[in-house]
Order: C-alpha cells, then sequence, then structure tokens
C-alpha cells in the first residue's frame, strides 16, 4: 500500500527546501518539479501553435481569401512549424517525461547535473519566448516556414533573425538535456542495473541523447551561418556571394532528420513500458526493441538527403538515401512487431493509457507507410512539397510522438500528480480525438496525391471538398483536446488519490509513493530482476 | 557509482599541448595560401581533427578513460566523418 494513503509519506510538491512559493518551482534543481515546468509551458506553446492551426484550416475552408491575406498566411505556417518543432515536438519527451521519470526508472535521486537541468529549462523558455516574440515584432512574422530554405532566408525582410536565434537557444535547451541524460544513464544507475536490467524508456532516452548531443550543433552551426550571411553577407549558401543552397539543405537536414527520431524514439519507449503494464505480461523481444532504438537512431543519421531528392543532388546520393531510408523501416517495424506480440495472449486491460498506445501504432504505421512513398524515388518526384506530405509527417509526428505523449500523461498522471482522472471523460476524449485527427490529416493525402501544393493559402476549386473535410476535423481533434486537457486540470485537486500502482506495473516507479518523495528512494533500490517480471516473483518483490 | 580515479596532468605535458595546438594554428592559417582546390576543405578538417584529438585526449584526460570509453568517443568522430564524407561526395558526383 503507498504511504500516500496512510498519509505518512511528504511527496515532492510538499517538500520545503531551501525555497518558498514561486521560489520553491522556479529555482528548483529537483528533476520532477523541472519536469512539471517544462510540461506547463509546453501545454501552453501548444494551445498558441495549436490555434494557428486552426486558423489556417479556417482560411483553406474556401479558395480565395477568407479570414487572411497570404503574408499572414505565410508567418502563420511558419511560427505553426517553429513553435510545434522546436519547442514542443523535440524536447517534450524527453523534457517532461524524461525529466521526471529516468531517474526514477533507473533508481537514482536526481540527474547527474541538476543545476545543468534548471540552466536547459530557461535557455528553453528564453528560446521558446524568442520565437513567438518573433510574430509580433520588427519587421513581421518570418515567413520562410520552419525549414528556413536559403536564398530566401537570406533574404526576406520578416523577424528571421529572431527565429533562428530562437532555434539556436533551444537547440543548446536540447543538447544540455542530452549530455544530463548520457552522463545519469551511464554513471547513476542503481545497484544490480545492468544494461539489459534497465527498462526500455531509459534506452530511448539514451538513444535520443546521443542524437541530441551529435547533431543539434550542426544546425546551430547552421543557423548562424545563415545569420552570417543576412547581416555580413559571407558567402556560404548564397551563389552571388560564391555559396551553395544545397549545402544549406544538406547541413539542415543532416539534423533535422534525426531531429525526426529524437520526436518519436522517447515515444516508441513510452509505448513498450504501456503494453507490457496493461497486457500484464513481459515485453516481447526486449533485446530485440533496445537495439532497434540504437538502429533506428544510428541508420537515421544517414538518410537525410530524402529531403532533397528534387533539390538538384547527385542521382548516386538520391539512390544512396532512398536505399537507406527504406532500411530504416526494418528496425520501426521490429518494435511494432514487438508490441503486437507483447499484447498478443496478454491480460488486456484496455484503460485511457492503451487507447492511445494502439492509436499510436495505427496512426505511425500510417505515416510510416507514406513515408516509404516519399523514400521511393519515382513517388517523391510526384508528391514532394504537396499536401500528401503535410500528411505523412503529422501522421508520424502527431500521431506519433503526439499521441504517444498522450498516452504517457494518461499513463503517469496519478504518478505525478497523486490523483486518479476520470476514465470515462479519458475514453471520450480519445475517441474524439482518433476521430478528430483522422478526418483532419487523411483528406491531405488524397488531395496531396492530386495534387494540391503545401503552403497555399490559395487553390483550385476541385481541392475544396478535402479542405472542407480537413478543416471540419481540426474543430473535432481541437474539441477533444480541450476536453483531454479539461479532465487532466480538473482531477489535479479533486481526482480520487492515486494508489502507488494504479495500472499493476512492474518498472521502479511503480514501487514507490504517488507521488514521489523529494528523492525518489529512501534507500536506492538494488535490482536483483530482469525489469518486466510480472506475476509471483513482481507481487513478492513488491512486499 | 563507482568511485572516481582523479589524474592531475603535468604542467610540462600541458605546455607540450599547447605548443602543439599553437603549431596546428600556425599551420591551418599557411595552408589557406596554398590551393589544394576540392581539397582545400578536407585538409583543414583534417589539422582541426588532429587539434581535437590533442584537446581530448590530454585536456579532458582521455587517455585515462576505459577502453569502452574510447571506443565510443572514437564512434561520435567516425559517425561526424561519415556526415561530412557522404556531403562531399554528392558535390563530387553533381
Amino acid at each position: 500500500m503507498s504511504n500516500t494513503e496512510t498519509g505518512t509519506h511528504v511527496s515532492y510538491l510538499q517538500h520545503k527546501g531551501k525555497y518558498k512559493g514561486i521560489l520553491s518551482w522556479l529555482l528548483t534543481t529537483d528533476h520532477k518539479k523541472i519536469g512539471l515546468l517544462y510540461l506547463y509551458c509546453i501545454i501552453v506553446f501548444f494551445f498558441v501553435a495549436a490555434i494557428l492551426g486552426v486558423l489556417m484550416r479556417i482560411e483553406l475552408i474556401a479558395p480565395g481569401e477568407t479570414i487572411m491575406g497570404p503574408q499572414t498566411y505565410n508567418g502563420m505556417f511558419t511560427i505553426h512549424g517553429i513553435i510545434m518543432i522546436f519547442i514542443i515536438v523535440i524536447p517534450a519527451l524527453p523534457a517532461v517525461f524524461g525529466n521526471f521519470f529516468l531517474p526514477i526508472l533507473i533508481g537514482a535521486k536526481d540527474v547527474a547535473f541538476p543545476k545543468l537541468n534548471l540552466f536547459s529549462f530557461y535557455l528553453f523558455l528564453i528560446g521558446a519566448i524568442f520565437g513567438v516574440l518573433s510574430q509580433f515584432i520588427g519587421g513581421g512574422a518570418p515567413d520562410t516556414g520552419w525549414t528556413f530554405y536559403v536564398p530566401y532566408s537570406a533574404e526576406s525582410s520578416t523577424n528571421v533573425i529572431y527565429a533562428l536565434i530562437a532555434a539556436f537557444i533551444l537547440g543548446f535547451s536540447s543538447i544540455l538535456t542530452g549530455l544530463n541524460f548520457i552522463v545519469t544513464i551511464h554513471r547513476m544507475r542503481a545497484p544490480g542495473m545492468g544494461w539489459f536490467r534497465m527498462p526500455l524508456f531509459p534506452w530511448s532516452l539514451y538513444a535520443t541523447a546521443w542524437i541530441q548531443v551529435l547533431a543539434t550543433p550542426i544546425i546551430g552551426i547552421t543557423l548562424l551561418m545563415v545569420i552570417a550571411e543576412r547581416v555580413l553577407k559571407i558567402g556560404f549558401f548564397d551563389p552571388a556571394l560564391g555559396g551553395d543552397p544545397v549545402l544549406f539543405q544538406h547541413l539542415f537536414w543532416i539534423y533535422s532528420h534525426p531531429a525526426v527520431y529524437i520526436m518519436i524514439l522517447p515515444g516508441m519507449g513510452i509505448v513498450t513500458e504501456i503494453f507490457p503494464t496493461f497486457s500484464q505480461k513481459p515485453v516481447f523481444g526486449y533485446t530485440a526493441i533496445l537495439l532497434s532504438s540504437l538502429a533506428i537512431a544510428f541508420v537515421g543519421y544517414f538518410v537525410w538527403g530524402h529531403h532533397m531528392f528534387t533539390a538538384g543532388i547527385s542521382y548516386g546520393s538520391r539512390w544512396f538515401f532512398s536505399f537507406l531510408t527504406f532500411i530504416v523501416a526494418v528496425p520501426s517495424a521490429i518494435k511494432v512487431f514487438n508490441w503486437v506480440s507483447t499484447m498478443y495472449g496478454g491480460s488486456i486491460d484496455l484503460k485511457p493509457p492503451l487507447l492511445y498506445a494502439i492509436s499510436f501504432i495505427f496512426l505511425f504505421m500510417i505515416g510510416g507507410f507514406t513515408g516509404l512513398t516519399l523514400g521511393a524515388l519515382a513517388a517523391n518526384v510526384q508528391v514532394h512539397d504537396t499536401a500528401f506530405v503535410v500528411a505523412h509527417f503529422h501522421y508520424i509526428i502527431f500521431g506519433g510522438m503526439g499521441f504517444a505523449f498522450f498516452a504517457g500523461m494518461h499513463y503517469w498522471y496519478p504518478k505525478m500528480f497523486g490523483r486518479m482522472y476520470s476514465n470515462k471523460l479519458a475514453n471520450i476524449a480519445w475517441g474524439i480525438l482518433f476521430t478528430g485527427f483522422n478526418v483532419l490529416y487523411f483528406p491531405l493525402f488524397i488531395i496531396g496525391l492530386q495534387g494540391m501544393p503545401r503552403r497555399y493559402f490559395d487553390y483550385l476549386p476541385q481541392f475544396q471538398t478535402g479542405h472542407v473535410i480537413s478543416t471540419v476535423g481540426a474543430f473535432i481533434l481541437f474539441t477533444g483536446l480541450i476536453l483531454m486537457v479539461y479532465n487532466f486540470v480538473y482531477h489535479i485537486k479533486r481526482g480520487a488519490i492515486a494508489p502507488a500502482n494504479p495500472w499493476k506495473g512492474v518498472t521502479l516507479e511503480w514501487q514507490i509513493p504517488s507521488p514521489p518523495s523529494h528523492e525518489n528512494f529512501d534507500e536506492i533500490p538494488v535490482i536483483t530482476t530482469d525489469p518486466y517480471i510480472f506475476g509471483t516473483s513482481t507481487e513478492n518483490k513488491q512486499k | 557509482m563507482k568511485k572516481e580515479e582523479t589524474h592531475i596532468s603535468s604542467y610540462t605535458s600541458h605546455a607540450i599541448v599547447l605548443i602543439v595546438l599553437l603549431f596546428l594554428t600556425a599551420i591551418s592559417v599557411l595552408v589557406t595560401g596554398w590551393h589544394f582546390g576540392p581539397f582545400s576543405v578536407a585538409v583543414a578538417l583534417i589539422i582541426a581533427s588532429i587539434k581535437v584529438r590533442t584537446v581530448i585526449t590530454h585536456f579532458m584526460h582521455m587517455k585515462f578513460e576505459s577502453l569502452f570509453m574510447k571506443l565510443m568517443v572514437t564512434g561520435v568522430f567516425v559517425l561526424f566523418a561519415l556526415v561530412i564524407i557522404i556531403t562531399f561526395i554528392d558535390y563530387y558526383l553533381r
């Protein structure tokens, strides 16, 4: 039984540290509180970007200008992309769930560098504020798209420099978080927790952290090079100055494709924790799943060129990158087979976290298969820069990372806040979200195949039906989001008290009270078994 | 967590590393005047890599680390080199 229920336990939320009130949050070095600071910021920025997305969908409900002009539309999709990618999708899973649960899952009291962790948060906050400010000040919202392609980003009179600085600062935050996690995993695992006794969410964070540390500096330097070209007229990318615009695309995607794996790998880690718990069965293929995480991280470094098939790269490069794109699908498929096999024959408990995790597989598979369409050289020429690409990456990023985030929230909410949300409301919100998601994005595959370009504020009448359906989907999706957040916010004070282990999980976070104490463990646990052992031995372990 | 060993490098070794770094910096400035054609970037990167290796080995105490750690750091550089090489191969083949 949890100490929460007996009333003797002091949680990290009640812990009286050096500072009181708001300062106890703003100056905290507790990894759990820092995780929550990220969570609150990310929710706020998510709704800002989501509202921009809905406004774009309203604009596209009919051909021609409806609620905004083309320049405003360009600014909207740019800042929607910058906020979603750099402020939410890349940092969200490692920064929120990684910060909160990595030390707990490996039996540690905190991350290796707690002060650096807080510093990362403030860098994130400064970068995020810069990103949003770029929408409103000076020369107007940047209109380059989140990809900042040159030569336009070197010439546009809008606030491109603010947005570039924002992405640069956010990149530093990401590097420091990754570095912290690598050192934490190497040096702070509990006694007895060898590499192959570590749960799979920390493994996914480990693979992600290496990408954060190794790939992010490249985008940082690249963005500085664009600033240098704009301000100092140094010819890196502008042919008139002796530069090469394709070099920018190489450097940009050397980071930004691995960044897709920064987004998705922790999501895969989260659902890998959920499937065994809600099937009450050990994870199928532990070693295969962890090796596939590392394989995705490694091979993912070498597929960046598939974003550039129509940019004028050499024929040899095109088939090389196309081939590797198909190879990277193999470890992703390994994971999917293992998740399904984990559920097979298990005692399935269809609670909200599992609903979201299963939806993750469904949506990620659609995103993955359409990714193979884009990875094929001939098909890519047809669908490049169309709404098909928009649908594909939303299925991967929102359907994958987004639904994994929602799955994680529903799975760990009782542990994080010590309260239960309403399962009924959560199920309804899931139904609305899942329906809205597919109604919003699936029509974009069809009109994309028919030739609807991406990033156009106007279109031919033949595409209107698809756009109208998609806009209706946006409203359904947004309703689901509101309901889900309402469920969380309402029950944070009023929900039933959460027991220590409401889902009958077996990893370390479920062996401590809900919410955890300031230092997580009274005594550092000694690990004597593999992480996913259900049944008698686990019950004994809990006693 | 295992207790870390501490290492104190001598001033002499630091001084030697400093001289090597200054020498390599002078070389990298010098070679900008020579025309290596398509290999000019490669030459600059090779000199920079030697400097990085010197700093990591001596100043960052990599020479005292385990073989596992050395292999991991080497792997990082191999990865980075591959990324650069693939990019330049594209330029060569265009």
